[in-house]
């Protein structure tokens, strides 16, 4: 009856139908029957109550019905709900990376990109990561949500069961650009994928491996190398220059240099740029390693 | 326009011959007054967060930016969340009906710990200020949403300690009201008021005042525990600090699941007030109603964590919450089958309070069954941390507590002051009411079902014309209030007396003076029947 994107779609459908139908007729019957009992009992009409007459058959009726029905609902609650939880041993493993405010998926042969592709009518299991707070990936065309959670290893996965692009979002609310934390399931014909799959990974040749580094932590969703102000400062002209940070509540002028440029992506809130909103930035620890903080290094130098 | 005004038989309480004019409030330990202070508070912090709810539905009107930036936005909805539910919709019914209603409903002089009493009115004061104050200095106020959601709560630079503090002091405020009302409950009613002689608002009180107690330290001890990670690191909850951001929920839930009761309890105790009045009928199944309000207190102990669903718990903890989830449901459903079996065959007088708790079980009922959705884990898994949420809570919490507290307010505003409001404008009020809360809150729920996140300042642009229809609708529900809050204010002032019963009331309350004196009652009343005999009234 209910076909989607995904294969949890008709399961969640289903559920959502025959929740709404009961609901529905619930909520149109007991308001039926006040707006009925409010004209025919009106006071002008109907001056004189009756007196209540206790009927323990019709409370116990009414009790079971809505019980009998609420384990209905949760069956088929519990039904479209199994399958998601059912993990299929030949799925392929994707690793999802939330951080705010940017998502990135790693693939098993070290591929990685800020798109979703996934083949269709294939099992993609996605293991989630946070290099911070809570995030939640969503994907609404397919169904399924589950919490990225720093520490903690969950999991999901689905099977797409119809080309195209659908939207992933973050649900669970990570600060300033939570609304802005998006991305794309791009769902491809099985030979496309593979093809895809087995490119290496587009390298811009000129681009050095800084820019790389920094495009797959994800520091461009907040600093760009152009000059503009999007949530913390800009890389341009960054390396060398003066800079006046906020230290312990005082303002003070300090030279950009490799050890300002370390401290900032270890230790960002101890000097937080003036006039920029404090502990903001995640400090990055194990998520960051030294060999790629020289490449930052270097190529900020560049960026004059 | 201005009509004379018509001097009452007598002031009541409102008269003091010891003391004099703000010192005769604010060192007051008479029940009555101090309703009247949490009152006016409550009334003063409801409409400061409800401007806030008109600013940032404002700033959805539109995609992008249209009159505040994604930070205010963002400290806009928490402000706007921790005040309503910490400074309105917790204390709300029973802080300001309980305490003036309940020794009333009982035959009592006063509540059982009269300075406590008053002592939980200046803590919920100072939670008040605290709260506020973290508008002015630092980087404002917190920006976390008013769950404060572990690690970002830990992480981020703006007010949390002080947020999170005010949230710890107003739950001592909560627990010693709760504490004050078991007490009262257990040993001040009226000779001959045997349990179930008590009247359902009473029953309600009671099983609300057990739900203060008990869950309310365990918020506290998880708010200090956040104050403790930030300030000193010890780590609980983040884990670069080797904490678990799972046990935050766990902790945060048991206390705030339980407190969904704690805000809806005491207005289903007012409906069941209000309905047998108004059809001049004992109200149906009275055991089944107070046993169905102690139902709920106790199973809503073992549903929390049904927010938790997508958040990494083991699949069998999953399903076992879902199962407990539905089964809450049911005491507040067959509540529902009492009310609408006691219209059955009565003789409806459609006043103000009539209409606001018909308005009550309409919207509660859409409340209530969008929670099904939301309960179920299929169904769940998309829906949660979607604008459905936001919708169906605020079919729960204002269509549910709010419009209860709009019919308390009507039902015993006579009583209060001896006066009646304009009965027509309380009705054009409140379908003004009415229509702006569904044109406001039902497009959310489209929108949840749609996948919009809630907490989004930012939207795609299918989302909106709903969000046009919603802002429209907040505009809408923001005139009727003022049009009740206007109503309200004059019938207080100039409004005709309205004699001691004027709906023609069975319990205690409405057998003293209106407004009450001082000791409430001239000779202690006595009980030798139940609370809703209109049977034998001619």
């Amino acid at each position: 009856m209910f076909s989607g994107s995904s294969s949890f779609v008709e399961g969640v459908d289903l559920a959502f139908f025959v929740i709404i139908g009961i609901s529905l007729i619930f909520l149109i019957g007991i308001t039926f029957g006040m707006i009925y009992f409010s004209i025919k009992y009106n006071k002008k009409k109907h001056p004189k109550a009756e007196p209540t007459v206790e009927n323990t058959k019709l409370e116990i009726l009414w009790t079971v019905i809505p019980t009998i029905l609420v384990l209905f609902m949760f069956y088929f609650g519990w039904a479209g709900y199994r399958p998601m939880r059912t993990f299929p041993d030949d799925a392929i493993n994707i690793k999802a990376t939330g951080k705010m405010w940017a998502w990135s998926f790693e693939y098993e042969n070290g591929k990685w990109d800020s798109v979703l592709y996934v083949p269709i009518n294939k099992a993609v299991k996605i293991n989630l990561y946070s290099m911070d707070v809570i995030h939640s990936l969503y994907i609404p065309a397919f169904r399924i949500k589950e919490d990225v959670v720093p520490g903690i290893n969950n999991k999901m996965w689905f099977k797409a069961e119809k080309l195209g692009q659908y939207n992933i979002l973050c649900a669970e609310y990570c600060g300033l650009r939570h609304s802005y934390m998006m991305s794309k399931v791009v769902v491809l014909p099985e030979a496309e994928y593979t093809a895809w799959y087995n490119t290496k990974q587009k390298v811009d040749l000129n681009a050095m491996p800084g820019e790389l580094a920094m495009k797959k932590i994800g520091c461009v969703a907040c600093h760009t190398t152009d000059g503009s102000k999007l949530v913390g400062p800009s890389y341009k002209g960054l390396f060398g220059s003066m800079r006046k940070v906020v230290v312990d509540g005082k303002v003070i002028e300090v030279k950009a240099d490799e050890d300002y440029i370390i401290n900032s992506i270890r230790k960002p809130n101890s000097q937080v740029v003036e006039g920029f909103p404090k502990a903001v930035m995640p400090e990055y620890k194990d998520q960051v390693t030294d060999e790629e903080i020289k490449q930052i290094i270097e190529y900020i130098k560049t960026l004059k | 326009m201005s009509k004379e005004r018509v001097a009452l038989p007598t002031r009541g309480f409102f008269e003091n011959k010891t003391k004099k004019g703000i010192s005769s409030w604010i060192f007051t330990t008479d029940h009555k007054r101090i309703a009247l202070l949490y009152l006016y508070s409550i009334a003063f912090f409801f409409l400061s967060a409800a401007i806030l709810g008109i600013l940032m539905k404002i700033e959805l009107i539109a995609p992008g930016k249209t009159i505040m930036n994604a930070s205010t936005y963002n400290k806009t909805f928490t402000l706007h969340g921790v005040i309503m539910i910490f400074l309105f919709i917790i204390p709300g019914i029973p802080a300001v009906f309980g305490n003036f209603i309940l020794p009333l409903i009982i035959g009592a002089e006063d509540v059982a710990f009269p300075r406590i009493n008053l002592l939980s009115w200046y803590f919920y004061v100072g939670g008040a200020i605290l709260a506020l104050s973290t508008l002015f200095f630092g980087e404002g106020t917190a920006d976390t949403g008013w769950t404060f959601y572990a690690p970002y709560s830990v992480r981020t630079g703006t007010n949390v300690t002080q947020a999170v503090l005010a949230a710890f002091i107003l739950g001592f405020s909560s627990i010693l009201t709760g504490l004050n009302f078991l007490t009262t409950i257990h040993r001040m009613r009226a000779k001959g008021m045997d349990w179930f002689k008590m009247p359902l608002f009473v029953w309600a009180t009671y099983a609300t005042a057990w739900i203060q107690i008990l869950a309310t330290p365990v918020i506290g001890i998880t708010l200090l525990m956040i104050v403790a990670e930030r300030t000193l690191g010890i780590g609980l909850f983040d884990p670069s600090l080797g904490g678990d951001p799972i046990l935050y929920q766990h902790l945060f839930w048991i206390y705030s699941h339980p407190a969904v009761y704690i805000m809806i309890l005491p207005a289903m105790g007012v409906i069941s007030e209000i309905i047998p009045v108004f059809t001049r009928r004992r109200i149906f199944g009275y055991k089944a109603i107070a046993y169905s309000s102690l139902a709920i207190a106790f199973v809503g102990y073992l549903v929390w964590g049904h927010h938790m669903f997508t958040a990494g718990m083991s699949g069998p903890s999953r399903v076992i919450f879902s199962i407990l989830t539905f089964l809450v449901s049911i005491p507040s459903a067959v509540k529902i089958f009492n009310w609408l079996a006691t219209m059955y065959k009565g003789s409806i007088d459609m006043q103000p309070p009539m209409l606001y708790a018909m308005g009550f079980i309409f919207l509660f009922m859409i409340g209530g069954l969008t929670g099904l959705l939301l309960g179920a884990l299929a169904t769940d898994t998309h829906l949660t941390d979607t604008a459905f949420v936001v919708g169906h809570f605020h079919y729960v919490m204002f269509g549910g507590t709010g419009f209860g507290f709009f019919a308390a307010m009507h039902y015993w505003f006579p009583k209060i002051y001896g006066r009646m409001y304009n009965i027509k404008r309380a009705k054009s009020a409140f379908w003004v009411i009415f229509v702006g809360f569904n044109i406001l809150y039902f497009p959310m729920l489209i929108m949840g079902i749609m996948g919009l996140p809630r907490r989004y300042y930012d939207y795609l642009p299918q989302f909106q014309p709903l969000e046009i229809l919603s802002t429209v609708g907040s505009w809408i529900l923001f005139t009727g209030l003022i049009i009740m809050l206007v109503n309200i204010i004059k019938g207080m002032k100039s409004g005709l007396p309205a004699g001691d019963n004027p709906w023609k009331g069975t319990t205690l309350e409405w057998q003293t003076s209106s407004p009450p004196i001082l000791e409430n009652f001239k000779i202690m009343p006595e009980v030798t029947e139940g609370p809703y005999e209109y049977d034998n009234i001619k």
